[in-house]
């Protein structure tokens, strides 16, 4: 920013000067692009100690199996860039979980109903919280606390805090089946087309002008607001997207957990986890979709690691807290290293000819 | 939160108590007076927070004492008394820590697993002696005190977010309890289950009064030392505050380490009642959430710079007010989550538009000040 502020020619920001590669290598060195590093080194350990991992088979059943807390992920990606929280996330889930049980049965034409009386419930769940935040001012913790509180009661209340019902099993394919007999992979869980199908969404989203002007807005809501951006309606669409993910997440887990209402306890700390490690700063305005999506793969990574050594699963709380804090403190130091103007002077803008990509040495 | 919040960081005035009232000085100029009247609320917004919040916590009671009435009970009755008050002292010395966290603009989401551990560790060095309770208590504090220190430093030092520092802190601790504590452990001194039960002509519990000289002592660490000036400050605006001189780290660690010190009272207090260490009591308590949100039902701004104690005291009673008349009608444990969650969505939006600090504007007697500009619906006085 200050480099291309200080000189008034037409000089490149940083970040899109050079050519792919360097790009490429820029940006790993940046929290958001450090994930994906991490997530091969994590990669390249749990294949050490367990080399049928690397198999296609076992990766993408591992990949639909974390499919669900990575869709999550990203849908608190949406509410943290703008610079919120979504706490209410578990509580959605198991409320979908609990839906789909009850409302479906062993009725297999429900199945599509059902499926939009979730959705509609998500974006219903997402206004609360949005308005609630935005128009009411009460701070987003407190408000997605309070439906958090409020939805996982209630559905705690509905079912006895006991599993009740069982879905079709056509319903249940969608987490648990997949399409067979797939050259390579053997079969390709329904789950990772809809993984992938969400995260192309996502990048798309965030390139439209909706998602620049959410990162805008998280990053300085009032000069969001000056430029004209409706700060509000932008917050509350990103805490719709937030809620939807959580029902995508809860329509996947049906196939694997069951309906239970403790099914999606823990996710939205776990998401935050996720997305932190992604390089999403805290306060909004700073990281990119892919790398909360990352962020989540690297921690289950983790976790199968940690699993294959041997370690006592009670553990894992414990490397989580580690990880998330230790990726924190990495990136706050790496980021405002990437923030603060270079200390040697800055060169001689270049003559007005763009630069060619590969014969510029660029300042990395 | 667009308009208003950034009135908050921008004005890092000296750190009052909001309570002070601001009303204009006899030798104020007449404009100055003017303008000071016009950005005051009118109405019903004149009223503060924390009176606010005495005036719910009023009717919480008033609508308890019917509802406990149709039930056939007494809601003034000793027993009665007792159990809110008992109840509030636990919440209350967690939310008292929790509000000096939050007003330094951090947050501490360890709070239930440092309950659970200061049990642990009390129960197990006690072992049912009382010759033990001095140093099981001691080792209880300062293992907390150090818990706290740690997330302190990663707040102040490594420019770790609050949330997360805590977060992590708190994940940390809950891996060790589960990994070392399978079920209770220990056993409270029964000279510590004997201080539990006792209390002043038994309506007021020694544990209440714990927790009125706590949020005593707070207040007054608050109010008048310059270690809670600076709290509000660094809460108000970091930034502006190192610049304007502060040492940012040493309250900030501070108020980590009272807090947690605070929190493993709390957790001494559980211990007197149910006799036994336990790793999961502060979890199954959701202390943290719940205090979080009795910190901001008080009155105290999320965000940090703004708020009091009594106020918090006013939110955690609201909460065990609530909690009982919910046990007398012998309301579902999992309906009661709901009523909370809603009374908390509730409460905090009916005045959340209003808790923003309110002053009238210090430059620039030219431009006209808009009431309405500072409840944050039109952005004129913002933009000009």
């Amino acid at each position: 920013m200050s480099t291309a502020t200080s000189s008034p020619t037409t000089r490149p920001l940083p970040l899109t000067e050079g050519s792919f590669l360097q790009r490429v290598v820029r940006g790993a060195v940046t929290p958001g692009g450090a994930v994906f590093i991490l997530l091969a080194v994590l990669f390249v350990a749990v294949v050490a100690v367990n080399p049928s991992f690397g198999e296609p088979p076992q990766l993408i059943r591992f990949i639909g199996r974390t499919a669900p807390i990575v869709i999550a992920a990203m849908g608190q990606y949406y509410v943290i860039v703008s610079g919120e929280f979504d706490l209410s996330m578990g509580a959605v889930i198991a409320t979908q979980v609990v839906i789909a049980g009850n409302y479906i049965g062993e009725d297999e034409s429900r199945v599509l109903p059902a499926i939009g009386l979730m959705l509609l419930i998500g974006v219903v769940v997402g206004l609360v919280n949005g308005l609630g935040t935005t128009l009411l001012k009460v701070p987003s913790f407190i408000v997605t606390l309070g439906t958090m509180l409020a939805l996982g009661g209630l559905v705690r209340f509905l079912t006895g805090g006991a599993a009740t019902g069982n879905p079709v099993d056509t319903f249940r394919e969608i987490g648990r089946g997949g399409i067979q007999d797939v050259p390579v992979l053997e079969v390709l869980p329904y789950s990772v087309i809809i993984l992938v199908a969400v995260a192309a969404g996502s990048v798309w989203l965030m390139r439209s002008p909706f998602g620049r002007t959410l990162i805008a807005a998280g990053d300085n809501p009032d000069a969001a607001t000056l430029a004209g951006a409706h700060v509000w309606w932008i917050k509350t669409r990103a805490f719709i997207l937030s809620s939807l993910s959580a029902t995508v997440a809860g329509i996947l887990l049906v196939g694997y957990a069951g309906v239970h209402p403790s099914v999606g306890a823990g996710y939205e700390f776990q998401a935050i986890t996720a997305v932190v490690l992604g390089g999403v700063v805290l306060g909004g305005g700073r990281g990119w979709v892919l790398s909360a999506a990352a962020g989540a793969l690297a921690l289950e990574l983790l976790f199968s690691f940690l699993n294959f050594q041997e370690v006592e699963s009670t553990w894992r709380n414990s490397v989580q807290g580690l990880i998330i804090i230790l990726a924190v403190a990495v990136a706050a130091r790496a980021w405002s290293l990437g923030r603060r103007p270079s200390s040697r002077p800055a060169p001689p803008a270049p003559p007005s000819t763009p630069a060619r990509p590969g014969t510029e040495t660029g300042d990395n | 939160m667009s308009a208003t919040a950034a009135r908050t960081p921008g004005t890092p005035e000296s750190p009052r108590t909001p309570s002070t009232p601001d009303g204009p000085g006899a030798t104020e100029p007449k404009e100055s007076a003017r303008r000071r009247r016009a950005a005051r609320p009118k109405g019903a917004r004149r009223l503060d927070s924390t009176a606010l919040i005495y005036l719910v916590l009023v009717g919480v009671v008033v609508v308890s004492v019917v509802l406990t009435g149709i039930e056939g009970r007494n809601f003034f009755s000793q027993g009665n008394i007792w159990a809110i008050l008992t109840a509030m002292s636990v919440l209350g010395l967690i939310a008292i820590g929790q509000t000096l966290v939050i007003l330094v603009g951090s947050l501490d989401l360890s709070v239930p697993y440092v309950v659970s551990l200061s049990t642990l560790i009390a129960a197990g060095g006690m072992k049912g002696l009382d010759a033990n309770v001095p140093a099981a208590v001691f080792n209880t504090l300062v293992v907390a005190a150090v818990i706290g220190l740690a997330m302190g430093v990663l707040v102040s030092v490594f420019d770790v977010h609050g949330f997360i520092a805590s977060l992590g802190v708190g994940l940390i601790v809950s891996g060790y309890l589960a990994t070392n504590y399978q079920g209770s452990h220990g056993a409270a001194a029964p000279d510590l289950r004997l201080m539990g039960r006792s209390g002043i002509a038994s309506i007021i519990p020694t544990a209440f009064l714990l927790l009125l000289v706590a949020a005593a002592l707070v207040t007054l660490v608050l109010r008048y030392t310059r270690l809670g000036h600076h709290l509000y400050a660094i809460g108000g605006n970091r930034d502006v505050a190192r610049m304007s001189g502060v040492r940012t780290a040493l309250p900030v660690i501070s108020a980590h380490v009272m807090c947690s010190v605070l929190v493993a009272i709390a957790g001494l207090l559980l211990l007197s009642r149910t006799g036994v260490g336990s790793p999961t009591i502060g979890s199954q308590g959701r202390y943290d959430l719940l205090s979080i949100a009795a910190v901001v039902l008080g009155g105290t701004l999320l965000a940090g710079g703004k708020g009091s104690v009594i106020g918090t005291m006013g939110g955690v009673a609201i909460f065990a007010v609530l909690d009982n008349v919910m046990g007398v009608m012998q309301v579902n444990p999992f309906l009661k989550d709901f009523v909370r969650g809603l009374v908390i969505v509730l409460a905090v939006a009916v005045y959340a538009r209003r808790s923003v600090v309110r002053r009238p504007p210090r430059f620039g007697g030219t431009r006209p000040v808009l009431p309405g500009a500072i409840a944050g619906s039109t952005q004129k006085g913002e933009g000009a």
